[in-house]
């Protein structure tokens, strides 16, 4: 922005030249310029517009709906999802507000219980599950995950370490070690490929350690899916996970 | 088999009890040819199922009109989950609705995005189902990186390794966002739970958490006093987000860039009773930003 104002400022300099060709020019140039800052992302802008829009064709349209939201939220689902721009679940699973209490975190991951370490995490789950009462948990992975990448690359590249994400992604160790000795033959591509969907099933199984989520477990109140958007060939992955007890035998 | 050994966990073996299995049955693949397959694996570790637990939330101490919880909903939600075979229909057609609708109609772009997401923005929002941004501020796929938590907090940097700073190192470092916006909003639970505390032990999970806006409820408890207690957890709402704006300088590498202009930090909130939004930016000139001061602050909006 300070560039563009002071080349402005800078050719302004040559206008009082007498040559009306050249006086042309330069206009046309300040004019060229001053249209690109006009065009220049404005956050602003962006986020008035969006909320405008917002405004107009929900929220004025459906005043009953938006009455009862604020009274109060039932959502149905908790969902887990990686805070990559390109997979809110609004969009790919089209949740409405109401719909769906969100956590959104690198690599949509679940820790097991740990009241110190992960709070948040803990927070969102007891609030959903004990108070909110949703009937739903959905952890959703994607194609191309960034912290998996990481998770799977770090620290063998040997790159310098992060202050906070490697602490956070190695929550996924477990399913890196389990996609290593499966596949770890395949390129690093594949193998992402598989991490990112067993850390979904890791996340799953670390949901059972929070005494809230077995006891909805236990009641049937509760139901667990992994789910799996592949946005690079526009699919869509659903799986449950039904902790259960199988009886093997007695004698 | 990975091991999976849950941390701070009870776990009471007892030898009579089989080992849990646990089953993945994958559903559906939505957008190809369907297929089911089941795999199992045991676990490792096997654990008493509490059934029994009592669970109180002494952090929740609100009247029943914002606890959200009308009884006869129940009775739906039961109804429709019994059949469970409608939930994954649903979820099923709701994909394919986005996949014929956006994902197809723009296809150059999100083969575009597929290479490489390049977000303006970085969203801290609360988990809240009525506030998800991409819906009331209309971001689309590829504009946002977002994190959402319980009250949309931002921990300080001296609290240690976080999902929320984990993610502001992403956005920051690696994405290079040129904006962070933390959106806070009305009737926010987890902000009635940090203004509700009572100064006893409790071991509620939201009460570990909600404790990173203290200072917001410190300081709307000697500014709003005077205040009904629904106007000081809204009062608290936005006080909270100006605190986890300051939170953010609290990062070495987030004040470098803003003090260099390359990042801006703003502040929102959303009012979903009236429809409006509110938003606000730091206005950071190397001033003296102590705990004690004043939020300074530029082009403040406010939307009807």
């Amino acid at each position: 922005m300070g560039s563009l104002e002071e080349a402005i400022e800078g050719l302004k300099k040559f206008l009082s030249n007498k040559d009306d060709v050249a006086v042309a020019q330069i206009e046309k140039l300040i004019t060229g310029l001053q249209e690109t800052d006009l065009n220049e992302f404005d956050p602003v802008k962006r986020i008035l517009e969006g909320f405008q829009h917002f405004k107009i064709n929900k929220f004025d349209k459906y005043p009953e709906l938006y009455e009862k939201l604020a009274e109060g939220q039932w959502p149905k689902f908790l969902v887990f999802a990686c805070s990559d721009s390109r997979v809110c679940p609004s969009h790919i699973l089209d949740f409405q507000p109401g719909e769906a209490f969100m956590v959104r975190n690198i690599a949509n991951m679940v820790p097991a219980f740990d009241k110190l370490k992960y709070s948040g995490v803990g927070a969102a789950i007891e609030y959903a599950v004990s108070v909110l009462e949703v009937q739903n948990i959905l952890v959703i992975g994607h194609s191309r995950c960034g912290g998996i990448k990481r998770l799977m690359t770090h620290p063998e590249d040997n790159s310098a370490p992060f202050d906070f994400i490697d602490e956070w992604v190695k929550i996924g160790l477990p399913a890196k070690v389990k996609v290593q000795a499966e596949f770890g033959d395949l390129p690093l591509e594949d193998q992402c490929k598989h991490c990112e969907k067993e850390s979904v099933k890791l996340s799953l199984c670390n949901l059972e350690t929070y005494p809230y989520v077995q006891m909805g477990l236990a009641n049937k109140k509760l139901r667990l899916m992994g789910g799996y958007y592949d946005f690079v060939h526009g699919k869509f992955e659903l799986l449950e996970f039904e902790p259960r007890f199988r009886h093997l035998f007695s004698t | 088999m990975a091991t999976l050994s849950p941390t701070s966990f009870t776990k009471n073996f007892n030898s009579s009890v089989d080992f849990p299995i646990t089953s993945f049955q994958t559903f559906a693949i939505f957008g190809s040819k369907l297929k089911t397959e089941q795999t199992h694996f045991r676990l490792s570790t096997s654990f008493n199922v509490r059934t029994g637990s009592r669970l109180e939330l002494k952090a929740m101490k609100e009247p029943p009109g914002l606890t959200q919880k009308l009884d006869k909903n129940r009775l739906d939600r039961l109804t429709e989950s019994e059949n469970g075979y409608d939930l994954f229909q649903d979820l099923k057609h709701r994909f394919l609705r986005f996949k014929k609708h956006k994902f197809e109609e723009n296809l150059g772009h999100f083969q575009n995005l597929a290479e490489g997401q390049a977000p303006k923005f970085m969203i801290i929002a609360c988990a809240d189902s009525r506030v998800c941004p991409s819906v009331i501020l209309g971001f689309q796929p590829g504009e946002a990186f977002m994190v959402r938590n319980v009250a949309n907090l931002v921990p300080p940097f001296e609290s240690g390794p976080s999902e929320t700073n984990a993610a502001l190192e992403f956005a920051v470092n690696s994405l290079k966002v040129e904006n962070i916006l933390v959106i806070g909003h009305s009737r926010c639970g987890g902000i009635r739970a940090l203004m509700s505390m009572q100064d006893e032990v409790d071991s509620s999970f939201i009460r570990s958490w909600v404790i990173v806006g203290k200072n917001a409820r410190l300081n709307t408890k000697s500014a709003a006093s005077h205040l009904g207690f629904d106007q000081q957890c809204k009062h608290c709402e936005k006080e909270s987000v100006d605190h986890s704006l300051l939170n953010l300088l609290t990062y070495p590498w987030i004040e470098q860039k803003v003090a260099k202009g390359e990042l801006s930090v703003h502040g929102g909130y959303y009012d979903f009773v009236d429809c409006t939004f509110e938003k606000w930016t730091l206005d950071y000139k190397g001033s003296n930003l102590g705990k004690n001061s004043r939020l300074p602050v530029k082009n403040r909006f406010y939307w009807c």
